[in-house]
């Protein structure tokens, strides 16, 4: 019987009712009283040197207020990198500038040259066409190899070469590496790559700068998924401000995915022009800015290699990737091809050997960074490609041969540095099977056949490691930051209750599902809890959402600052109740004494708190408490997705006829919020399979720079999903027993779609081992025909 | 130049450049910023209102065009008591929505589709929805909140 409130139910989202009636408050609908607009002059060629800038004509034009240029900023530090790579030979990542307007060169389309500020957002982008920049253009690298070859044209001139680092994970010894491999009865090895994408939340970034002369405080508005983490970076890396006079906001955010996780150059420059032009100033990007300055998704290429005994056992892996990371280095860039992505190359399996190999590189195209899944899709996509590849080579069932090298015994400690606590992978394949009806794909591939269609049917695997992170851990793994996460519960004398949190919600539903979990723990209604996001005037620090991290993290310390609140509440209650407090009970919003039938209202003891008449002396007024939660390990959701897809023989397109995913997600808390999340992440897995491609030419020109060149994924592209989550093993760890969901989706399914292709193509006699995504009907045709 | 239409119900005038786009009418001047603007090339349909009872694009249509129409945002949308309309009702229970961004244009979009189709099939939905793009659900709780709206049973379909 599904609950009807409280951790377990399926509670209707409260937020929605502001979105649908278009009441919500999104960074572009905030509006300050005096406001100029900036439009920045980006640059339209990939790599070149500034020779000169003359912005005269520019500052002269109507309502212009200022021209800023990179000379503006020289004083004034770079955007950071939040996390330092140390190479394999010890050394750290070579760590180039980041300007906040280009100083001297260009590195990317879309760099930002100079800024125009003016009364107008059309006067900001008419002077800027009157600003006379003449580059001198330099060769573009574009291709990694070609851009790690001694002699290349350097991305900074000042860099020994454009490879960031040369990093390595798992055995380092190459000569028991070597010795696995010459050693196996069986050797399945592929190229592949991992296609750049674009996050494309649906609403563009914005940002608002304003200052306030009186009492030289700054308010930053942004759409972003950490307000705290833009606040300290831009104060403490970048501007050189004071935490406590810089006030940021992320208020309703439509969508992050990844990309508004970091700290760009806008948000700084907003927050620095402000008070230079002594005027509150907003950017609003348009989605075309956004494909040339958003930071970029995935961009891997790889070669893995899979090492069998004569049983099939999986005994040896090693993967050899370049990552590319764009121009410069975005905030999270250089943890995603290495701490998030050569730490889950075991997958889901017992393999005792394991070499991760990443050449991260430098290139003149937009800087990279996490996108739903972060590493993890990259890490699944090689590992579930090259064993779906070697069931084929070696004829057996891709099922069983993963049901056959799966980890069953927990905790497992992998070679590739993680812990996994819990899991139960059969289990959930047996779900999978079942909620997929496997059994009944043979008729349904007929079916298909009758229609003169080729059916196949793909299996995914994915394991993942989510709520990041225990500080101490990442600190050791280059990380700058702590990965905490904070909440303050704030108990009202009436009894109703608000709970600041670090997490920010911006499609979550947090502000439903967090005081579900509140709700539960002191037995009153859920309408009495409200959760407070995104301003940092309000809420404690806490490090914000990504990688599937809220409930995990954040979730955990409001669970603590919640267990803070009852035991001082029970200190109240015996007070009133003339009782011991370790007879205290509370249930259902009642503190009773345990055996008798006293008891004294929720409500009662909240007013008694801030009314302290009849009080007991050694307690302080008041009720509210703040946790901190920094996680003993990372959690590690996984699960088994099926896709079947019909592909046209004549034209190569393929058609997702079903997709069902089974999911382990520890407990849940409200399964609605996460069938969305599932959903939401298989229709980005989807995209990426089948549609989606940044494309660059070899000049370094955006080729896809608007969505009539980006295929986004719409409603007629993907089918309805089956989901199935009632494979659960508790997190060990936390006090939920949850894992994170968010990118479950992502992860899981672009190898399934691509598997499914490759199974209908060889099943109509077509033997091909490998299409390159996005699996468009002009590959599928050529390789169905090449 | 001068404009005036009826927006929601009410007379509306304004004073706007030739180059005003009707979506940045309605945000900039009226102040009703649940239309929004989610691309710059007419694909995404974040901004799509009624004008003169047809769905438009509205960063597609000068706000002079729209002098002397009949245009409908998602504010007017819910009911004279301001609970949500069958449509949007539905959106929330079926969970058709997570960062909300998209959900005006969508929910304005449905109701066009159901004044000309009042029970389309999951296919036709699908067909409708080509020019209103959605990152976060899927699409799978947008159509079925749809067939839902439109009293279609639901209940069969995977998952909530």
């Amino acid at each position: 019987m599904p609950k009807d409130s409280g951790i377990g139910a399926s509670s209707k989202r409260r937020e929605d009712v502001r979105f649908l009636t278009g009441a919500g408050n999104y960074t572009d609908d905030i509006n300050v009283h005096g406001q100029t607009y900036v439009h920045f002059l980006r640059s339209d060629i990939a790599h070149g040197r500034i020779k000169s800038l003359d912005t005269s004509t520019a500052e002269a034009m109507p309502g212009v207020v200022k021209v800023f240029t990179g000379k503006d900023f020289e004083g004034v530090g770079g955007m950071p990198c939040g996390w330092e790579v140390t190479d394999k030979h010890g050394a750290p990542m070579q760590e180039p500038p980041h300007p906040i307007l280009a100083q001297g060169k260009v590195r990317h389309v879309g760099d930002p040259i100079a800024a125009v500020v003016a009364d107008s957002l059309e006067q900001a982008r008419d002077a800027a066409e009157a600003i006379d920049v003449d580059i001198e253009e330099l060769p573009a690298v574009i291709d990694m190899k070609a851009a790690a070859q001694d002699g290349a044209t350097l991305v900074h001139d000042d860099l020994k070469n454009n490879v960031c680092y040369d990093w390595q994970l798992g055995e380092t010894d190459d000569a028991k590496v070597n010795e696995v491999f010459a050693n196996a009865a069986h050797v399945t090895t592929l190229d592949l790559v991992n296609n750049r994408l674009v996050a494309n939340p649906m609403e563009p970034r914005v940002a608002v700068g304003e200052y306030k002369r009186g009492t030289d405080e700054y308010t930053l508005f942004t759409t972003s998924q950490n307000p705290h983490v833009i606040r300290l970076l831009m104060c403490a890396f970048v501007l050189g401000l004071p935490e406590h006079k810089v006030r940021v906001v992320a208020p309703d955010v439509g969508g992050g995915f990844g990309t508004k996780i970091f700290h760009y150059a806008e948000e700084a420059f907003c927050t620095f022009a402000a008070k230079a032009c002594n005027r509150p100033v907003k950017w609003t990007s348009s989605r075309s800015e956004a494909f040339m300055s958003d930071a970029h998704g995935r961009d891997h290429v790889s070669k893995i290699e899979l090492a069998l005994d004569a049983d099939n056992n999986f005994i040896g892996l090693r993967t050899n990737t370049f990552a590319n990371l764009g121009a410069y280095l975005s905030t999270f860039s250089s943890s995603v091809p290495t701490w998030l992505h050569g730490t889950l190359m075991a997958g889901n399996y017992k393999t005792p050997v394991i070499q991760v190999n990443v050449k991260a590189m430098f290139t003149n195209t937009v800087p990279v960074d996490a996108y739903r899944g972060a590493g993890r899709p990259e890490a699944t996509y090689q590992l579930e490609r090259v064993v779906d590849k070697a069931a084929r080579e070696l004829g057996v069932d891709p099922i069983a041969l993963r049901r056959q090298n799966f980890i069953t015994q927990f905790p497992y400690d992998t070679p590739v540095a993680l812990t996994y606590d819990t899991g139960n992978y059969n289990g959930t394949m047996d779900k999978l099977e079942a909620a997929a009806d496997l059994a009944g794909f043979a008729a349904r591939r007929a079916q298909s056949e009758t229609k003169g269609k080729l059916r196949g049917l793909g299996i995914n695997c994915y394991i993942e490691a989510c709520g990041i992170a225990p500080s101490n851990i990442v600190g050791m793994l280059g990380a700058r930051a702590g990965l905490y996460d904070a909440a303050t519960v704030r108990v009202n004398a009436t009894g109703s209750i608000s709970v600041m949190v670090g997490a920010h919600s911006h499609g979550q539903g947090h502000e439903t599902a967090f005081p579900q979990v509140v709700a539960d723990m002191i037995g009153i209604d859920e309408s009495m809890i409200e959760i407070v996001h995104g301003d940092t005037s309000k809420i404690p620090f806490g490090m914000g959402t990504y990688g599937s991290r809220s409930l995990a993290v954040c979730g955990s310390a409001m669970v603590k600052a919640t267990e803070k609140v009852i035991d001082k509440a029970k200190k109240i209650a015996a007070h009133l109740l003339e009782a011991s407090e370790a007879d205290i009970e509370l249930k259902d919003g009642q503190f009773s004494v345990a055996g008798t039938d006293k008891s004294v209202a929720w409500g009662d003891v909240t007013l008694t708190a801030y009314v302290p008449h009849n009080y007991p002396l050694e307690v302080e007024p008041g009720l509210e408490e703040t946790a901190f939660y920094d996680p003993a390990n990372f959690t590690f959701p996984s699960g088994a997705y099926a896709c079947e897809v019909e592909v046209d023989p004549e034209t190569g397109k393929v058609s997702i006829e079903a997709f069902t995913a089974a999911d382990d997600f520890g407990n849940i808390v409200n399964p609605m919020i996460v069938d969305g999340q599932v959903h939401g992440g298989i229709g980005q897995g989807i995209g990426q399979a089948l549609l989606e491609n940044c494309a660059y030419d070899e000049n370094g020109q955006l080729l896809s720079a608007s969505f009539m060149d980006y295929a986004m994924p719409r409603a007629d592209d993907v089918p309805f999903y089956g989901v199935d989550h009632s494979s659960q093993t508790p997190c060990t760890h936390n006090p939920l027993g949850v894992k994170g969901c968010g990118e479950a989706g992502a992860i899981g399914s672009p190898p399934a779609v691509v598997n499914a292709v490759l199974d209908a193509l060889n099943s109509g006699g077509k033997a091909v081992d490998h299409i390159d995504m996005p699996v468009s009907p002009s590959r599928v045709w050529a390789a169905m025909n090449g | 130049m001068k404009i005036s239409m009826t927006v929601n119900g009410k007379a509306v005038s304004g004073d706007v450049e030739g180059r005003t786009l009707l979506s940045g009418f309605l945000r900039d001047h009226l102040s009703l910023t649940g239309t929004h603007v989610g691309c710059d090339t007419a694909q995404c349909g974040a901004c799509v209102v009624h004008v003169n009872g047809e769905a438009v694009k509205s960063c597609n249509m000068l706000a002079a065009e729209a002098d002397g129409a009949d245009v409908g945002t998602i504010e007017g949308q819910a009911t004279a008591d301001g609970s949500l309309n069958v449509i949007q009702q539905a959106f929330q229970d079926h969970h058709g929505l997570q960062c909300g961004f998209c959900t005006p244009g969508m929910v304005m979009s449905a109701a066009a589709l159901l004044k000309e189709n009042p029970r389309p099939s999951e296919a036709e939905i699908r067909k409708y929805l080509e020019g209103n793009l959605c990152r976060c659900t899927g699409y799978h709780n947008i159509v079925k909140a749809i067939m839902a709206a439109s009293g279609q049973d639901v209940g069969s379909i995977a998952a909530e």
